[in-house]
């Protein structure tokens, strides 16, 4: 598998990102948000951070990066594309995703590792995975997940739902932590699976999560 | 007669500015504006009076403190820079090195505390990647006063979200720090960063201005009317019945300093040697950098001011080279380079301009408008006549000695629980949840233990870090408070198993003109130079943060240790918490009755008050050795220094966040369980390990007794036993600060 | 043309605003007593040339649309004025 690993001004995550795909064997690569082209990759992963310092609204800026047509393009065509965090954020503001990410219910960053449910453990990004309940950790200001009744509705009818809080985070709605579009080739999540692939650092449940887009 | 300037036409001629005496608002005093003029032998005008209130204030030159900072030990072999450079560097082999340093913010964070926060990283991780080095962990050293104020949550609330939104935004995990609650620092909270940063070696850059004809560089973001004179307002105390310094508060632009420091580690790495010497423009910005950068080489430096970049319109010389708009660097180039590595920086959307160059004449020359607005000697500029302060006992410390308090305790089960609860000891998760403490992907021990532990990629190496000071033992004894500030770091990073190697430090006093406080100053750097050449840690780097009072009130002297350890062996990072039950519990050193300065002291009393006893270096420094040797031998699986609260809150500490409880007893009284007695550390080793661990550990080590498969910790003294459910301690522990900063 | 257009950005009534709700609580504990509700929102001042007004404002209202709300959560007011050009 071929992987890229967008870098937008501001992205922070982005290393980590490719240091986890690279743990799996992935031939991984970061891309400008200036290029144009994401021909030849599989997979192509939005990683953490603050792109354009979140100023505005975090992702709206970067929804606007040059390398945003060649994502849509690629979501089109089936590609895998994941938004973690501040790329989920991206991901919902270019409307690849509905709904909205918003900030956390009681106000500041949060940073914790907290248990989280595999809601659908057949798709794409979830398929490895044999438990249902795992802890993943979460760093995020900006994470409630917001959408409007119908829309909520729509991805819960369409097992649309892949990752759900066990707690109250961020104040989500229905706890949701992360999601997939109707074809089920974009996801986007608030917790980071590439800080999780390490003993040594204390966490090893994103470990199926590679294993899954691998597989 | 010269043509004057647009921008300049309503300042001050140098006779308006002998006569106004504005420069006493500065900080500069009459004696030193006369030396000035006698120097000069002329008036200086209005930019270059500036210039020298500036450079000759403390936050920059360090004159009164100087003479307590020369004492300092800095050398051994591991040191590749010591103090004078952005920050200090330490060799961990395979060419690669540590860099580190703290800093103040305290006065922009008591008058604006998000923003000088905020800043203060800011400042503090320029330092670093100004070196050539990659930041790669921040750590906090927070004071406040009591948290039932309501303006200490105000500026508790304020100081944090500012750490967290900036180190969070870089992408910088904070891994690391300390909070203290106490009534001295109501009015002066301290905010001291640290930074740390690894270096391959052959990256090195330092802040020089070498090579007549190279470029002076200026990168980063445009500058405006912020903070000017800000180094003379941290030099000066606060008059609590004016707020009028508002206006000096830097804001700061994580965003602009993610991509400034990206591009110039990009640019050190690509450019190498052609790129001659990198400063950040921090106190006292342009003027300061440029001054020193020239002074440390020895030659001089032409700036045409028309070139700076600027955000606001009709900026006089004087603001420009005073301003301390963030997110600004300096670089020397070589001449025949400047356009590419300038190329780099609009790349990414940053301000690069040539704005001078380094002479050969020694001098400090500005031009602006085609006039030349200062010339001065850069060595005379950099150099402020030297200070003597006088130094004089505390009169606290001469009376009478306040009798032995001896604590007489009822219920110790009530006391303990009153204990975990006291702001101080309890758990500052709240505070750090609002750091992303696990970006980067290199934690492995983050905050809530001894140390962090910060690996590095691709070697079996790990980096442990800590910040510390008690300031009340400071205060009752100056040189062993300053003795127990390191012994008390070092045991921190030696919990982790890793052996201390280095220290910065940030110096937070009240007025240096005081005798008093420049006894306290002086002797309390004098206990910290001890410690640190025992345990064979140099002061590579640091700080000084002085008039630290409100009304003439001074804050407990407060010396600041960071200090940075070195695992070679990432298998032997051990933790606090408890492993197995039936693990045997040890206590290295002897309990004593140390009560004096003590968190029970001040629960029981509302005061601290005694003498402090004096601490045997070399006791301290075996015991770390001893934990150092039984971790490495893979006998201890648990380690934890004692510190405030004594060795009730220890255990405390190790049975939370496990299923375990424990069972130990002692032949002293149960009330000793607090006791905050030097040296102390607890262990825990596996039954079968016990014969080798005690051949190891002679006499230094005490059995007190197991962990057990219960949560109930029981821990027996000589009159009474503290009784408690590991559950009921924590949420105690836990949920102090949450419950008082919501109240 | 020189025109000064204000865009004023609140969330719409049925989303959750936290800062408000700290904002007010704030305000509350300073004796604000009487605060019933505090919304934080968004304000913009654009500098923009522009033919004339109709076109100024079709300006304005795209920018405001296109970027600087999101629509899921965000509405917004505007102002326009034509500005003299130092």
């Amino acid at each position: 598998m071929k992987a890229a690993v967008i870098q937008f001004p501001g992205s922070n995550c982005d290393l980590d990102m490719l240091n986890a795909l690279q743990l799996f064997g992935v031939e991984a690569q970061i891309v400008s948000h200036k290029a144009t082209s994401l021909a030849g990759y599989d997979a192509i992963f939005l990683p953490g951070g603050f792109s354009f310092g979140d100023y505005l609204r975090c992702g709206a800026i970067a929804r606007f990066s040059p390398i945003m047509t060649a994502v849509t393009t690629a979501a089109a065509a089936g590609k895998l594309i994941v938004g973690v965090c501040n790329g989920f954020q991206i991901l919902t503001e270019a409307g690849l995703l509905p709904g909205q990410l918003m900030m956390n219910e009681t106000p500041g960053f949060i940073c914790a590792e907290v248990p989280i449910t595999v809601i659908n453990q057949q798709s794409q990004f979830t398929n490895q995975y044999q438990q249902a309940t795992i802890t993943l950790p979460v760093a995020h200001g900006e994470g409630r997940y917001y959408a409007d009744e119908a829309t909520i509705a729509q991805l819960e009818a369409n097992h649309q739902v892949i990752f759900r809080y066990q707690t109250n985070v961020n104040g989500s709605a229905e706890q949701i932590a992360g999601i997939v579009n109707e074809k089920g080739n974009v996801l986007g999540m608030m917790p980071h699976p590439e800080r999780a692939v390490e003993a040594i650092i204390g966490n090893i449940d994103g470990q199926d999560f590679f294993r899954s887009i691998l597989n | 007669m010269t043509i004057i300037p647009e921008a300049m036409r309503n300042e001050p001629t140098p006779e308006e500015v002998r006569a106004s005496q504005v420069y006493l608002q500065w900080s500069l005093s009459q004696d030193e504006y006369e030396m000035i003029c006698q120097h000069l032998n002329r008036l200086p005008n209005y930019t270059e009076t500036g210039l020298f209130a500036a450079m000759w204030s403390e936050h920059c030159s360090y004159k009164k403190s100087k003479p307590v900072l020369r004492k300092f030990w800095s050398q051994n072999e591991r040191v590749v820079q010591g103090p004078g450079e952005g920050a200090g560097v330490l060799d961990i082999g395979d060419n690669q090195a540590v860099v580190f340093k703290a800093e103040s913010h305290n006065h922009p964070s008591a008058v604006e505390p998000y923003q000088g926060a905020a800043t203060g990283v800011g400042g503090i991780i320029r330092d670093i990647f100004s070196m050539g080095a990659q930041p790669i962990a921040i750590l906090d050293s927070l004071r406040f006063g009591e948290l039932h104020h309501n303006t200490t949550k105000h500026l508790l609330n304020g100081i944090v979200s500012g750490i967290a939104d900036y180190g969070n935004s870089l992408g910088i995990p904070t891994v690391g720090g300390d909070v203290m609650f106490d009534a001295t620092y109501q009015q002066n909270p301290i905010v001291n960063a640290m930074a740390v940063g690894l270096l391959n070696q052959a990256d090195l850059h330092v802040g020089k201005a070498e090579g007549i004809g190279n470029r002076i560089l200026y990168v980063g973001a445009k500058t405006g009317r912020d903070g000017i004179h800000g180094a003379t307002f941290a030099s000066s105390d606060f008059d609590s019945s004016t707020d009028q310094n508002r206006s000096a508060v830097q804001v700061g632009d994580p965003f602009l300093e993610k991509l400034l420091m990206d591009t110039t580690i990009k640019a050190i790495h690509i450019f190498g040697a052609a790129i001659v010497g990198v400063q950040d423009m921090g106190a006292a910005g342009l003027v300061s950098s440029s001054a020193e950068m020239a002074g440390k080489a020895g030659n001089g430096i032409h700036l045409n001011l028309n070139q700076v970049p600027q955000r606001e319109t009709n900026l006089t010389p004087y603001e420009l080279m005073l301003s301390e708009s963030q997110e600004r660097m300096l670089m020397v180039v070589q001449a025949d380079h400047v356009a590419e590595v300038a190329q780099l920086f609009t790349d990414a959307d940053l301000a690069a301009v040539d704005i001078g160059e380094v002479t050969a004449d020694g001098r400090y020359r500005l031009d602006f408008d085609g006039v030349e607005v200062a010339n001065i000697d850069v060595q005379y500029l950099i150099t402020p006549p030297k200070q003597n302060q006088k130094q004089q006992v505390p009169a606290r410390l001469t009376a009478e000695a306040d009798p032995e308090f001896v604590p007489e305790l009822t219920d110790v089960t009530a006391t303990f629980k009153d204990l975990l609860a006291q702001s101080t000891i309890a758990s500052k998760a709240e505070i750090f949840k609002h750091y992303d403490c696990s970006v980067r992907t290199d934690t492995v021990i983050k905050p809530g233990g001894d140390a962090a532990l910060v690996r590095i990629k691709n070697t079996r190496k790990v980096l442990a870090m800590t910040t510390d000071v008690n300031g009340r033992y400071v205060y009752l004894n100056p040189q062993v408070g300053g003795q127990l500030a390191v012994a008390e770091a070092a045991r921190n990073i030696v919990a982790t198993g890793a052996t201390p190697i280095g220290i910065t430090d940030c110096l937070n006093f009240g007025d240096p003109d005081d005798p008093e406080i420049y006894y306290e100053l002086a002797q309390s750097c004098a206990g910290i130079n001890e410690m640190a050449q025992k345990l064979n840690t140099p002061i590579i780097s640091g700080n000084v943060s002085l008039y630290n009072e409100t009304d003439g009130q001074a804050i407990y002297p407060t010396p600041i240790i960071g200090m940075v350890g070195l695992l070679e062996n990432i298998d032997h990072a051990t933790t606090i918490n408890f492993k197995n039950a039936d693990d045997l519990i040890y206590l290295i050193g002897t309990v004593r009755p140390d009560f004096n300065g003590s968190e029970l002291q001040k629960l029981v009393t509302g005061k601290i008050s005694g003498q402090l006893k004096s601490l045997d270096l070399n006791i301290e420094k075996q015991h770390q050795q001893l934990v150092l040797k039984g971790i490495e031998d893979q006998l201890i699986n648990s380690a934890h220094d004692v510190a405030e609260g004594g060795v009730a809150v220890t255990l405390a500490e190790m049975a939370f966040k496990t299923p375990f409880g424990c069972q130990v007893q002692a032949d002293f009284a149960a009330s000793w369980y607090f006791a905050e007695s030097p040296s102390l550390f607890v262990v825990t080793v596996r039954p079968e390990h016990q014969a080798d661990f005690e051949l190891l550990a002679r006499t230094q080590a005490h059995l007190l007794g197991k962990v057990t498969a219960d949560t109930k910790l029981e821990l027996t003294g000589s009159d009474q036993t503290i009784k408690v459910n590991q559950a009921v301690a924590q949420k105690l522990y836990e949920e102090s600060i949450k419950c008082q900063l919501n109240q | 043309m020189m025109y000064l257009g204000k865009v004023y950005v609140s969330y719409k009534p049925s989303v959750f605003d936290p800062q408000g709700d700290v904002i007010k609580t704030s305000l509350h504990q300073l004796n604000f007593q009487g605060v019933e509700s505090v919304t934080q929102g968004k304000y913009f001042e654009i500098k923009l040339v522009a033919t004339n007004l109709t076109e100024a404002t079709a300006n304005l209202v795209k920018m405001a649309e296109e970027l600087l709300i999101n629509p899921n959560t965000e509405t917004y007011q505007y102002a326009i004025d034509e500005i003299e050009v130092l």
